[in-house]
């Protein structure tokens, strides 16, 4: 199976997206930050330059640009730089996008996506690592998906493309250089569908986005020590896959929840909720969350991973809810 | 007529205003009768600037409004019994009744949603003219803002992406200000420190003009010039229409200060009076007009009489419609939520 780095499929999905439909367009170009796969998306804007403007610093009129030409009837993508510059696009994405198709009684659907690269990125201090998106599931009416690997990025963002409504890609700073298997014909995926990325009868741990990688890490070292975790992907935040997260811990009874946004109020906050309220008695252990810490991303390496989940918290975790001491 | 707006086309456009002007005078009595909860606003006073506006737009065109939408919606050629339902959150309203009167609009007239985020409803406007420019159809975006709307750092950020990108879009400040004008120094208002908002809009490159938006024949030869420009693909233009606020909408909440507008006030038969007299003398661009074509045109006492007549009828049977119309059932509150 030929293999790809996560950078590179994302840039085949903007290609394509762009190929496939005259409608889409890239308002902000630079979706692979200051890092040293930046050069791949050359090829893009060399392609589709009359589709692909790039715009000043202004993000809510940006991302607003994106969300009104949706209303009329195009597919913008609107890429929104690191993932704490949404937070100056807020009232444009969560109080003109995600309502809009609602509000109109289905007349004015939002087409739009949005991209943003979220995470503990190394150095970024509490400015530049954020991670958005559990307050962005707080609001109804956007599609969110936040995909782990090459296959999973790029059929996603074909998806958003095709999509009726406001989209949000959050893509992990840490991703871009991940190596994956990938199809060689590489397809869409529904969005709303989590994904088994391994199978294990002992523990569920579900994550998202890097956590996802950074749990089949997790999961490749209990395997040695005989714990056969099985990791669920979710690639897509909302709509969230409550059926295959409930089918899962049915069949492993623990759960461990992994997610970089802070703890409180957070994605792993709402799948436990999920757990304990549809499947409570599913479970033999209480569920664990590992989170990043509720506290501001400091700068300092050593710091920084205190706050920050890694595989081996992850694995201390599953063997927490295995009755093992960590 | 002096102004370059003929007879022919005046008349069409008094018939919009009376319009515009007997449904928010029904919106303000159903308010008050509680007909519907919730705050709302008021198009009173500023009827001349989006019917001049949008006698001159073409099907294709895109539009943004606010808050203060009711005026544009009707302009724009809705059905006044839908988005009165849409005011009393029936089902039969233009949204069904989830938006309400501060989310009127009509996509399939161009209208993008309608944001009561002041500075908001100037950048979707924005990505309107991003969309009309990417179909290459000759269409272009009028979003329709007041001076307010310029104090979020939104608009700042939609202005400068227009002009960097010379996308169509026209802008429509309507400076409802209670400001008085200062010759030479533009129009001050409540909440600027600049009193000149044109300045906002040539600080980054847009074409600017100014007009009194109670004169009809003065915004129909401004938007005319403007709206031309925008089609030519030379960027956006910014045009500020300044009427001087009606008095019933200085309150927290509309009141019926002026009463029901008495067209009499118009062709000399019945004299404004009381604290308002100036208003309706001089600002109240229903009047204004009326007061025109009657001093060019012996008959048209009677035709303006007749043109209100209908315009109530019209608004009755809206008002009537609207009362009828079911709520809509509590469980659909649950669908579309995505399209």
């Amino acid at each position: 199976m030929p293999r790809q780095s996560y950078a590179e499929a994302l840039v085949d999905a903007l290609y394509d997206s762009l190929a496939a439909d005259p409608r889409v367009s890239l308002i902000g170009s630079y979706v692979l930050g200051l890092g040293p796969q930046r050069h791949l998306m050359e090829r893009v804007r060399k392609a589709f330059h009359d589709r692909i403007a790039d715009p000043p610093t202004a993000e809510a009129g940006a991302a607003a640009t994106g969300i009104g030409a949706a209303m009329a009837g195009v597919r913008p993508f609107v890429d929104l730089g690191t993932g704490s510059f949404p937070y100056l696009a807020w009232s444009q994405i969560v109080n003109e996008a995600a309502i809009s198709c609602y509000m109109s009684d289905g007349r004015i659907p939002v087409p739009v996506t949005f991209h943003l690269l979220h995470g503990v990125r190394g150095g970024g201090a509490a400015q530049h690592s954020h991670s958005p998106q559990s307050m962005l599931c707080n609001a109804p009416g956007l599609e969110i998906v936040a995909p782990a690997t090459a296959a999973d990025v790029y059929g996603l963002v074909r998806a958003a493309f095709q999509s009726p409504n406001p989209t949000v890609v959050v893509s992990h700073a840490k991703l871009l250089g991940i190596e994956s298997d990938v199809p060689a014909q590489k397809q869409s995926i529904p969005i709303g569908q989590a994904e088994i990325k391994r199978s294990g009868r002992d523990v569920t741990i579900v994550a998202n986005s890097f956590m996802t990688q950074l749990s089949l890490a997790a999961a490749a070292a209990l395997a040695e020590e005989g714990i056969e975790a099985e990791v669920v992907d979710l690639r897509s935040l909302a709509p969230l896959d409550e059926t295959t997260i409930l089918n899962s811990v049915a069949r492993t009874g623990r759960l461990v929840v992994v997610d970089e946004c802070p703890l409180r109020c957070g994605i792993a906050a709402e799948i436990a909720a999920v757990v304990a309220e549809h499947g409570f008695g599913l479970l033999q252990a209480p569920v664990v969350r590992v989170t990043r810490a509720q506290v501001p991303v400091p700068y300092s390496p050593p710091l920084e991973a205190a706050v920050t989940p890694d595989a081996a918290k992850i694995a201390a975790a599953a063997k927490r809810t295995l009755g093992a001491r960590a | 007529m002096s102004q370059k707006l003929s007879a022919d086309l005046a008349w069409p456009m008094l018939e919009k205003m009376l319009l515009i002007r007997r449904f928010e005078e029904a919106v303000l009595q159903l308010s008050n009768d509680k007909q519907f909860v919730g705050h709302y606003h008021l198009y009173i006073g500023q009827e001349a600037t989006g019917v001049a506006v949008m006698s001159l737009l073409e099907p294709k065109d895109r539009i943004a409004t606010t808050h203060r939408n009711h005026g544009h919606v009707l302009a724009r050629g809705s059905d006044p019994g839908r988005a009165m339902a849409e005011i009393l959150g029936r089902a039969s309203g233009l949204y069904g009744g989830r938006g309400g009167t501060l989310h009127l609009g009509d996509p399939e007239l161009g209208f993008l949603s309608t944001s009561g985020i002041v500075g908001g409803c100037i950048s979707l406007g924005v990505g309107g003219g991003y969309a009309c420019r990417q179909r290459q159809e000759g269409a272009l975006s009028a979003v329709f803002f007041g001076d307010g709307a310029l104090e979020e750092g939104v608009s700042f950020e939609a202005l400068n992406i227009a002009s960097l990108w010379r996308l169509p879009v026209l802008f429509i400040c309507e400076n409802n200000s209670t400001g008085s004008w200062a010759p030479g120094q533009g129009y001050p208002t409540l909440v600027h420190a600049s009193s000149d908002l044109c300045s906002i809009a040539k600080s980054v490159n847009i074409a600017t003009m100014r007009v009194d938006g109670a004169d009809v024949f003065a915004v129909h030869a401004a938007a005319s010039e403007a709206i031309a420009l925008c089609r030519s693909g030379q960027g956006p233009v910014f045009l500020e229409a300044v009427t001087r606020r009606w008095p019933g909408n200085n309150p927290l909440w509309p009141e019926p200060v002026t009463g029901p507008t008495d067209m009499r006030m118009a062709t000399g038969e019945f004299a404004p009076g009381g604290e308002h007299a100036d208003w309706l003398s001089h600002h109240d661009p229903v009047l204004r007009l009326a007061r025109t074509l009657a001093s060019h045109d012996g008959g048209a006492a009677a035709r303006i009489a007749s043109l209100d007549a209908a315009a109530r009828q019209r608004i009755a049977d809206a008002v009537k419609f609207a009362l009828a119309s079911p709520f809509p059932a509590a469980e659909t509150a649950f669908a579309r939520v995505f399209a």
